[in-house]
C-alpha cells in the first residue's frame, strides 16, 4: 500500500493556524507514505491535477486529502481519484479545517499537533479501505404530489409535461387550494380565478395526471425511487364516474349548512360543489348534516339525479400506488383568531380575517363582490386593517413574519377604495415589508395615490359598541392615541402550517420546525429538498410565501424530481452496514437503534438484514451489535482501532 | 380543603365585607382558610425598579411564613395576589435577589409556596358546577358586570389566573350564582389606580369609562376583587345617586357569593359605599336578596 497525503492550506483558513511545514516534516518518516505534499487550494484545478499526477507517477494506492469537511469536498476529491484510475473509496478526507484550524484559531501549536493526529488516523483508515463500487437502485418514474393548491398543481404539471405520470392527492373535493378563494392578486390586481382556472382545468384533463381529490395519504413506505403509497379516497356518496355535474341534487337538497369554501359567510347545501369553477366539478354529500345520514330519511338527491349517481352506501376507497418521488405541498391555515381575545374575533361579527375579506371581495363570493359587512349587509364606510395579528409576536403568537400580509393588506385597502370611493381604509402596521418585484410601488400607490391611511402602531383593543367596531390604537409616528369607530375590521392573521401537516410529516418521516413547517435540507442551497432523499417540498408547507414564490418553488421541486427520473437507476454509496450472517444471532438490537428504518429482522432465517438503500452509514448498529456481526464497510472495528492507535 | 390565608391590610380596614363574606362562604363550601400566624403588608405595589430589592422584603417574609405552615397560600385582594405572585416569581428565578433578600430577613426561602387567588379555589378545587349546587338564594337574572382590572391578570406569565385579553373566570363564577353576566369591552381596562388621588377630571376618566360602559350594556352591579378598583369605580359615581342618575353599586365578588349562599347584611357588610348596594338589590327585586335591604 502506497498512500499519498495532500495537505491543503485553504488560503489562510488552515495555513494561517496550522504549521503546515511542521506537519509535512513530521509525516516524512511515517510508515508507508508514498508521497506527502501541500498546496494553497487543493480543490482548485491545479490542486486536483497534483493529486492525479501523484497517483499516476508514484503509483499510489490510497489518498488522504487533509483539508475541509468531507461534507464539503469528499465527492470532489473522490472524482479526482477516480479520474486517475484509482478506486474512489480509497480516498479519504482528513478534516483539519472545521474540526481543527477554525475552532483552535488561538492555539496554533495545539492545532498543528491535532492536525497531524487527524491526518495519521485517516492514513490508518485508508490503509484498510476496500475497493468498493456504488450500489444501484431501480427508480419508479412516477411521482406523487400531496396537496392540490397552486404549488402542488404547478409541480404536478411540470412533472406531467415532462412525460411522467403524477398522482395528485388533495384532501378537499376540489383543487386550487386557498388561491381559489382569493379575489384579486397582488401586485397586478389580476383576478385569481382567471389565472387559476386554466391551470386547474389543465390539471384535471392532463393525460399524465391522476387526480385524487377528497383523498388523503393513508400510508407510505419505501425509499427514494421506490415508495409504496396507500391513498384513501373518502366516500363522496356520489359516483363521480357516472355524475355529469348537472347540479340538480344541489338545487333540490333541502338541508342548508355553512359553506366552508365561503368561510361560513354563506350557506351551501348538504350535497354541494364548493364553487362553480371547481375541478373536478363533482358534488360531495356532507354526511354530518345530510338528512339521510342524520335522520335516515329524505333521499331527494337520489330521486332527482338523472343518471343515478347518488350512492349512500359508498365506502372509502383504498388505492395503492408505486412512486419514485414525492412532492409535499400541503399549504397553510390561518392562526386561530380566538387566541387574540383583544381583537374580538368571533364576538363581533364585523371583525373578519383576510381570507374572509377575499370572499367578500370576490365576484363569485357571498356578496357578488360588493363590500358588505357580515352583520347587517351595510356597505362599511370606515374599515380598519390590522397587520401582524399573531405574526412577529413572540409572546402571544409566532416570532416569524407571515410575509404576505403587508402586500395583501395593501391590496385589500386599495380594492376597498376602488369599490367604496367615499370610504376610508386605515391600516395599522409595524413596518411595511414589500420586498418583491413591483411590490413597493404597489404599496406606495395605496399610501400616496389612493388615500389609504397608514398608521404605524399596534391596536390594543377592538370591540363592538352601538353598531360600530371601536378600535383603540396608537400612531407611534405622531405619538398619539387613536380611537376609530369603524364599520368593519380586517385582521391579517399569521400563517400556520395546514392542520394535519405534522402527522403527515411523521408518516413521511420528514422533519418539521418548531412551528410545524417542513424543514428543507439546507436553507440556502437545498431549499426544496427534505432531508429524506426523494421527498421534496414546495409552497407554504415549508414557510409562508406568496403565489410567485410558491410557483417558483414548485417548479424547482419538479426539476429535482425530473433529475431523479433522468435515469432508471440511482446510485447509492456502498459505505453502508453489512451483516456477517455466520455471526449474527438475530437479537434485533440493530433494528431498535436504526434511525432510518434500514434494519429489519428476517424472522425465517433469524438474521438481521440491511436495506442498503435506506442505510445512511451512521454506524449506530455497528456499535449496538453485541456479537460484532454488523460492521460498516470501510469503517470496520479493526479500522477504528488502528485509527485510535494512530492518535494516542 | 385547608389553605394558609393572607388577608392583607385593606381587608382589615376599608374592605371588611370582602373578608367577612369570604370566611362565611368558606364555611358553607368546606374550605378552611387558616390565617398566617405572622404576616405584614405586601407592599401594595410590586417594585418595578430592578436594582431595588428592598420592597421585596416584606412579601418574602410573608411567603417564608407560609412555607413554615406548609400549605398553599390563598389571598383575596388582587393587589396582594399580584405582589405575592410576582415576588415569588422573582425569588424563584433571580438567584441574586433571592440570596440578598433571604440574607436580610434571615429566612431560607426559594419560592416553594404556591400563591392562589380565592377565585382559583372556587374554579379549580370546588368547581363552579359544585358551587352552583350550594346556592340557596340564586341571584337569578341579576345583570352583573365583572371588572377584572389589571392586577388579577397581568403579567400573564407571572400572575395570570386567566386569559389576560379575554378572561372568563368571573363570568363563569357569576353564572354559577345564577346571575346574568354582562359583557362589556372595558372589563380589563385600568381603573386609573392611584392616579385618582390627583385632582381634576382626567384622573377620574378611566374609572368613569369603565362604569359607563358597564351601565350601557345593562349592568346593575359591578363586581371586582380589588379594593382599589372598588373604591375608584364607586368614587367615580360620587353624587350620581343624589342627582337621581342611574348608578351601579360596586361590590366584591364574594359579597354576591355570600348573598347567594343565603347570608344577610351582617355578613355582607356594605359599609362606606357611595352607591349603596342594598337599594339596587331591592329595586331589581332579586328573589333571594330580600335580606340585603
Amino acid at each position: 500500500m502506497k498512500i499519498g497525503v495532500f495537505i491543503c492550506h485553504c488560503g489562510l483558513n488552515i495555513g494561517g493556524v496550522v504549521d503546515i511545514p511542521k506537519v509535512l516534516e513530521a509525516l516524512s518518516g511515517y510508515d508507508s507514505l508514498g508521497h506527502v505534499t501541500d498546496y494553497r487550494y487543493m480543490c482548485s484545478d491545479p490542486g486536483q491535477q497534483l493529486i492525479k499526477d501523484a497517483i499516476r507517477d508514484k503509483g499510489l494506492t490510497g489518498v488522504v486529502v487533509a483539508a475541509c469537511s468531507p461534507a464539503m469536498h469528499e465527492s470532489t476529491f473522490r472524482r479526482t481519484t477516480e479520474a486517475a484510475s484509482l478506486n474512489p473509496f480509497r480516498c479519504e478526507m482528513a478534516n483539519i479545517r472545521e474540526q481543527c484550524s477554525w475552532p483552535h484559531r488561538g492555539e496554533p501549536e495545539k492545532a498543528t499537533q491535532k492536525a497531524l493526529e487527524i491526518i495519521k488516523a485517516s492514513v490508518e483508515k485508508v490503509r484498510k479501505n476496500q475497493e468498493l463500487s456504488p450500489l444501484s437502485i431501480p427508480v419508479t418514474r412516477q411521482a406523487l404530489v400531496i396537496g392540490g393548491g397552486i404549488a402542488g398543481m404547478q409541480a404536478a404539471l411540470d412533472i406531467a409535461d415532462a412525460g411522467y405520470n403524477v398522482a395528485l392527492v388533495e384532501r378537499l373535493p376540489y383543487i386550487g387550494g386557498h388561491m381559489a378563494q382569493l379575489s384579486e392578486t397582488f401586485p397586478t390586481l389580476d383576478c385569481s380565478q382567471c389565472i387559476l382556472t386554466p391551470k386547474s382545468s389543465e390539471v384535471g384533463s392532463h393525460p399524465n395526471i391522476d387526480l385524487f381529490t377528497n383523498s388523503e395519504i393513508h400510508a407510505i413506505s419505501g425509499y427514494v425511487g421506490n415508495f409504496d403509497v396507500v391513498i384513501r379516497r373518502k366516500a363522496a356518496y356520489v359516483n363521480w364516474d357516472v355524475c355529469n355535474g348537472c347540479g340538480l341534487c344541489m338545487e333540490k337538497c333541502p338541508v342548508k349548512t355553512d359553506s366552508d369554501f365561503e368561510l361560513r359567510l354563506a350557506k351551501t347545501k348538504a350535497v354541494s360543489i364548493a364553487f362553480p369553477q371547481a375541478v373536478p366539478n363533482r358534488p360531495v354529500i356532507n354526511s354530518e348534516v345530510c338528512r339521510h345520514f342524520t335522520q335516515g330519511k329524505c333521499g331527494v338527491c337520489e330521486k332527482v339525479c338523472p343518471v343515478g349517481a347518488i350512492n349512500f352506501r359508498q365506502e372509502d376507497a383504498i388505492i395503492d400506488r408505486k412512486v419514485g418521488a414525492v412532492v409535499v405541498a400541503t399549504g397553510y391555515d390561518l392562526h386561530p383568531k380566538t387566541r387574540v381575545g383583544e381583537y374580538g374575533y368571533g364576538v363581533a361579527k364585523d371583525v373578519i380575517d383576510g381570507l374572509e375579506f377575499e370572499r367578500l371581495n370576490s365576484a363569485s363570493g357571498p356578496t357578488q363582490g360588493e363590500i358588505r359587512r357580515p352583520s347587517d349587509g351595510k356597505i362599511p364606510k370606515e374599515v380598519v386593517f390590522i397587520q401582524c395579528v399573531g405574526s412577529r409576536d413572540q409572546e402571544n403568537g409566532y416570532p416569524y413574519c407571515s410575509k404576505i400580509c403587508c402586500m395583501y393588506t395593501a391590496k385589500h385597502a386599495r380594492l376597498y377604495k376602488h369599490k367604496v370611493p367615499d370610504g376610508q381604509p386605515y391600516v395599522f402596521y409595524m413596518d411595511i415589508r414589500a420586498g418583491g418585484k413591483g411590490y413597493e410601488e404597489f404599496v406606495q400607490r395605496a399610501t400616496e395615490e389612493e388615500g389609504v391611511l397608514y398608521l404605524r402602531g399596534r391596536v390594543s383593543r377592538v370591540f363592538e359598541e352601538d353598531g360600530k367596531i371601536v378600535v383603540f390604537g396608537v400612531d407611534t409616528l405622531s405619538n398619539k392615541k387613536v380611537e376609530i369607530h369603524a364599520d368593519m375590521v380586517v385582521l391579517a392573521t399569521a400563517i400556520v402550517p395546514a392542520h394535519g401537516q405534522t402527522e403527515l410529516a411523521r408518516l413521511l418521516k420528514i422533519s418539521t420546525d418548531e412551528w410545524g413547517f417542513l424543514s428543507e435540507a439546507h436553507p440556502k442551497l437545498r431549499p426544496v429538498e427534505s432531508l429524506t432523499r426523494g421527498i421534496y417540498i414546495a409552497g407554504c408547507a415549508q414557510a409562508p410565501k406568496d403565489i410567485p414564490d410558491s410557483v417558483t418553488q414548485a417548479g424547482s421541486a419538479a426539476a429535482k424530481v425530473l433529475a431523479l427520473f433522468s435515469s432508471d437507476t440511482l446510485s447509492h454509496t456502498p459505505e453502508v452496514a453489512v451483516v456477517d450472517e455466520e455471526i449474527c444471532r438475530g437479537c434485533g438490537l440493530c433494528v431498535e437503534v436504526c434511525a432510518y428504518d434500514a434494519r429489519t429482522l428476517d424472522m425465517r432465517r433469524n438474521l438481521a438484514v440491511v436495506n442498503e438503500v435506506l442505510c445512511e452509514g451512521c454506524g449506530a448498529c455497528q456499535v449496538a451489535c453485541p456479537s460484532g456481526a454488523t460492521c460498516q464497510r470501510n469503517m470496520d472495528t479493526a479500522q477504528v482501532m488502528s485509527m485510535i492507535d494512530a492518535v494516542i | 380543603m385547608v389553605y394558609s390565608y393572607f388577608p392583607g391590610c385593606t381587608l382589615r380596614a376599608k374592605a371588611k365585607g370582602f373578608e367577612s363574606s369570604t370566611l362565611a362562604s368558606c364555611e358553607v363550601l368546606g374550605v378552611c382558610l387558616e390565617e398566617l400566624e405572622e404576616w405584614q403588608c405586601c407592599g401594595a405595589t410590586f417594585p418595578l425598579q430592578i436594582d431595588n430589592s428592598f420592597p421585596l422584603v416584606s412579601p418574602t417574609r410573608t411567603l417564608a411564613s407560609a412555607k413554615k405552615a406548609g400549605r398553599e397560600l390563598v389571598t383575596l385582594c388582587s393587589a396582594c395576589l399580584n405582589v405575592l405572585k410576582r415576588t415569588n416569581h422573582v425569588i424563584r428565578e433571580d438567584l441574586d435577589k433571592r440570596e440578598k433578600v433571604c440574607a436580610f430577613i434571615e429566612e431560607d426561602y426559594s419560592g416553594e409556596v404556591e400563591v392562589l387567588h380565592f377565585l382559583e379555589i372556587l374554579r379549580d378545587e370546588i368547581g363552579f358546577e359544585a358551587l352552583a349546587r350550594k346556592v340557596v338564594a340564586p341571584l337569578s337574572g341579576l345583570p352583573v358586570a365583572a371588572y377584572y382590572g389589571c392586577l388579577l391578570l397581568r403579567p400573564p406569565e407571572e400572575v395570570g389566573i386567566d386569559d389576560p385579553e379575554a378572561p372568563k373566570v368571573l363570568e363563569d363564577f357569576l353564572l354559577a350564582l345564577g346571575c346574568d353576566p354582562v359583557d362589556y369591552p372595558y372589563k380589563t381596562e385600568c381603573c386609573g389606580s392611584y392616579v385618582v388621588l390627583q385632582p381634576g377630571e382626567p384622573a377620574m376618566s378611566p374609572s368613569r369609562l369603565v362604569v359607563e360602559s358597564a351601565k350601557s350594556r345593562g349592568a346593575k352591579v359591578i363586581v371586582t376583587s380589588c379594593p382599589l378598583c372598588q373604591f375608584n369605580l364607586d368614587y367615580a359615581q360620587s353624587g350620581s345617586v343624589e342627582r337621581g342618575e342611574n348608578a351601579v353599586p360596586v361590590v366584591y365578588f364574594t359579597q354576591l357569593l355570600a348573598a347567594a349562599l343565603g347570608f344577610g347584611e351582617e355578613i355582607l357588610q356594605f359599609d362606606g359605599h357611595i352607591v349603596p348596594p342594598g337599594l339596587i338589590f331591592q329595586s331589581v327585586g332579586v328573589g333571594g336578596c330580600g335580606g340585603l335591604t
